[in-house]
């Protein structure tokens, strides 16, 4: 009889084994989020058939590729208004946007803004590893001050963009900093994104030993996960001051808001049934 | 069926609603924002959504999402926010969604005069974004025109499965004229093929027996993927030559060997006729004008006025044109399609044309230009 692995029914087997390097975090994560969407199906929040993931382009992105779900891999950036628009039309989907910190904080950071401004229905996973991993390890907007990039050869001048804070001053109802090495930890915040309506974000820590790792001297998958986690403090609803992200001080992880204001949905649809009755929409 | 006035982007609204649109994204921009505006007060009576988005990028972005999602969607620009629009439509192309860019061309390059005309982005709308396909090009010259050619894109992007442009301009945006608008039983509406096969065996990029995939949409239980990547019929990526050559060649071909089909043109004259003035959009109708008063003259001009740009349906115009002894392109720019006819009509004397003008140029304006060369 073929083994087969309690994730089977939600994963394209087929597609088996991913494109990710070996020691990739990825595959931590994409592994808590379809075990925390598991037990939302099996308690009958969700339905199969109304998951969608949708990802712009990067590693991280291409964990569009492996869920059987409805799924896009659309192009850098541009996840958010893609699944703005199908929540739109088809209310009952629950929108999954998985990106890499390019994908969604630099290219699609404009996109991001205004989903949090509008607390739009869906949930935002993004996943820093804080480098371009797909495109050989140039500079992030995550990557911290000082280090190596390709692009910065003499040290990252910037500051690091704390997107925690972002989605926080924006209005989000849910904001989370996860990590990889904290995967049950990562499962039951995911678990309970899934259940909010607006916008719920949530930073997953990632280790990319393949470039980032490399770059910082600690190109072995595990010596790279050791020293994240190391970095790496639990709290329960810790402040959005403690959310400061700082390589050398290290990062919390928890969750930094949890709000229930009206989703865009629903402030939609408030005006348009206002005008029309609520037949139309 | 009933007539009204209207101008050439309230036509584009009204039958947009008749097509079936379910969806609009647009992000504000002269002289679109009056069919943002007309579909934003009208469209949610039908059951359809608008929204405005932070840019034209996630505009489109959002188009493509909303197809996927079996609605049929659209969005309205003019050449700043198209060219910010083609990454996407490129996405668009590689993943067959159907959808309807109403592109109302205005002067420019960059923000130029944005509140006039011109016909620069001719060549744009087609071969714009990266990849190397067409996009069907639809350019009407009157309201009426819009009306219909807007039905007509919907259809058309909804059989072929591809993004479908409504080339219009600043002229033809805001002139009013009597149209025929025709009510949603007395009009022939395309829908996309939806699959017959059961779930699981649902493969998004296989056309069957076609060159057209039946297209299931999010939410029907198929487990859909949109790829953006060279795929194969399921959609998974494959980075291989065979692949490549087999999903371009059926891009192209679904879109070129339709030109016959998709073709759409009016003249004045032609079957006696020695020399031809061909245009489109708002020129057109200074160039009917001008092959009238050539005639007066004693010309044997004509006037052929293409409704269809892209594809170029090759036999066709050359087939209009075989007895005629010379073609003069007329049109607003530079002479632009002038290059693309001259490719097709290789026996034939092809003179460009090209009369820059903030409006539409006189026909006086064309018949000098003609003049010098008889
Ligand atoms: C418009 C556009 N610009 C640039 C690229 C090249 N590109 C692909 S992925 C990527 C960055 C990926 O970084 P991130 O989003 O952090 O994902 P990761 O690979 O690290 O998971 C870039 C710049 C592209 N695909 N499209
Ligand atoms: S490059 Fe980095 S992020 Fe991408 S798969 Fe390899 S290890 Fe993972
Ligand atoms: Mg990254």
């Amino acid at each position: 009889m073929a083994v087969t692995h309690p994730l089977d029914p939600y994963l394209r087997v087929d597609r088996i084994p991913t494109m990710w390097c070996p020691g990739c975090g990825l595959g931590i994560a994409l592994g808590a989020i379809l075990r925390a969407i598991d037990r939302r199906i099996e308690e009958g929040l969700l339905k199969k058939e109304n998951i969608a993931f949708v990802g712009g382009i990067g590693c991280t992105a291409r964990m569009t590729l492996y869920p059987y779900f409805d799924s896009a891999h659309v192009i850098h950036g541009r996840a958010i208004p893609f699944a703005i628009a199908v929540k739109v039309v088809k209310p009952e989907m629950k929108m999954v946007i998985v990106g890499g910190d390019g994908d969604i904080a630099a290219i699609g950071g404009n996109h991001l803004l205004h989903a949090l401004k509008r607390n739009a229905d869906l949930l935002v996973i993004m996943v820093n590893n804080m480098t371009y991993g797909m495109t050989g390890g140039q500079l992030a907007p995550t990557t911290p001050r000082g280090l190596y990039t390709t692009t910065t050869p003499y040290g990252n001048p910037e500051r690091e963009l704390n997107v925690i804070k972002l989605a926080a001053a924006l209005g989000a109802n849910y904001v989370a900093r996860s990590s990889i090495t904290h995967p049950q930890l990562l499962e039951r915040t995911i678990y309970k994104a899934l259940a909010k309506r607006g916008l719920a974000f949530v930073e997953v820590l990632s280790t990319c030993p393949e470039i980032f790792g490399r770059h910082i001297g600690l190109r072995n998958p595990v010596d790279l996960y050791m020293e994240l986690k190391k970095k790496v403090t639990v709290k329960t609803n810790p402040s959005i001051e403690e959310s400061d992200y700082d390589w050398g001080r290290g990062f919390v992880i928890g969750e930094f808001v949890d709000r229930d204001e009206p989703g865009f949905l629903d402030t939609y649809r408030e005006y348009i049934s206002k005008s029309f009755g609520g037949g139309a929409v | 069926m009933r007539y009204e006035y209207l101008t050439g982007n309230i036509a584009i609204a009204e039958a947009s609603i008749v097509s079936g649109l379910k969806f609009y994204a647009g992000y504000p921009i002269t002289p679109t924002s009056d069919i943002f505006e007309h579909l934003a007060r009208e469209l949610p009576k039908y059951g359809g959504h608008v929204i405005q988005f932070e840019d034209e990028i996630a505009s489109i972005n959002a188009v493509v999402g909303a197809s996927w999602a079996c609605a049929k969607a659209m969005t309205a620009t003019s050449g700043p926010g198209f060219s910010l629009m083609l990454e996407a439509l490129s996405l668009a192309v590689i993943t067959e969604t159907p959808l309807v860019v109403a592109y109302v061309m205005r002067t420019g390059p960059s923000t130029g005069v944005p509140t006039r005309s011109g016909q620069y982005d001719v060549l744009q709308s087609t071969y714009g974004f990266h990849g190397g396909l067409v996009i069907p090009v639809l350019a009407p010259s009157t309201p009426q025109e819009a009306y219909d050619l807007t039905v007509k894109a919907f259809n058309i992007s909804e059989k072929l499965r591809t993004p479908v442009v409504l080339l219009s301009d600043a002229v033809v945006a805001h002139t009013y004229g009597k149209v025929a608008i025709r009510e949603r039983s007395e009009v022939e509406i395309v829908d996309r093929s939806k699959p017959s096969t059961p779930l699981s065996e649902y493969r998004p990029y296989d056309p069957v027996d076609g060159l057209v995939p039946p297209m299931a949409c999010f939410g029907e239980g198929y487990s859909v993927l949109v790829e953006s990547l060279t795929h194969d019929e399921r959609g998974y990526y494959a980075p291989r030559s065979d692949a490549q050559r087999k999903l371009m060649w059926r891009l192209y071909r679904k879109i070129t060997e339709s030109s016959g089909k998709l073709f759409d043109y009016s003249s004045l004259y032609l079957d006696d006729c020695d020399v031809a003035l061909v245009s489109y959009g708002s020129t057109a109708l200074s160039t009917q004008v001008a092959a009238k008063t050539l005639r007066e003259r004693g010309v044997r001009a004509c006037s052929l006025k293409l409704k269809t740009l892209f594809p170029i349906y090759e036999e066709g115009i050359s087939k209009l044109l075989k007895n005629v002894e010379k073609v003069f392109v007329v049109e607003n720019n530079v002479g632009l399609y002038y290059r693309e006819l001259r490719g097709i009509l290789k026996d034939r004397d092809v003179v460009s044309v090209p009369l820059i003008d903030l409006d539409v140029p006189l026909p006086q304006e064309v018949v000098g230009v003609v003049d010098k060369w008889l």
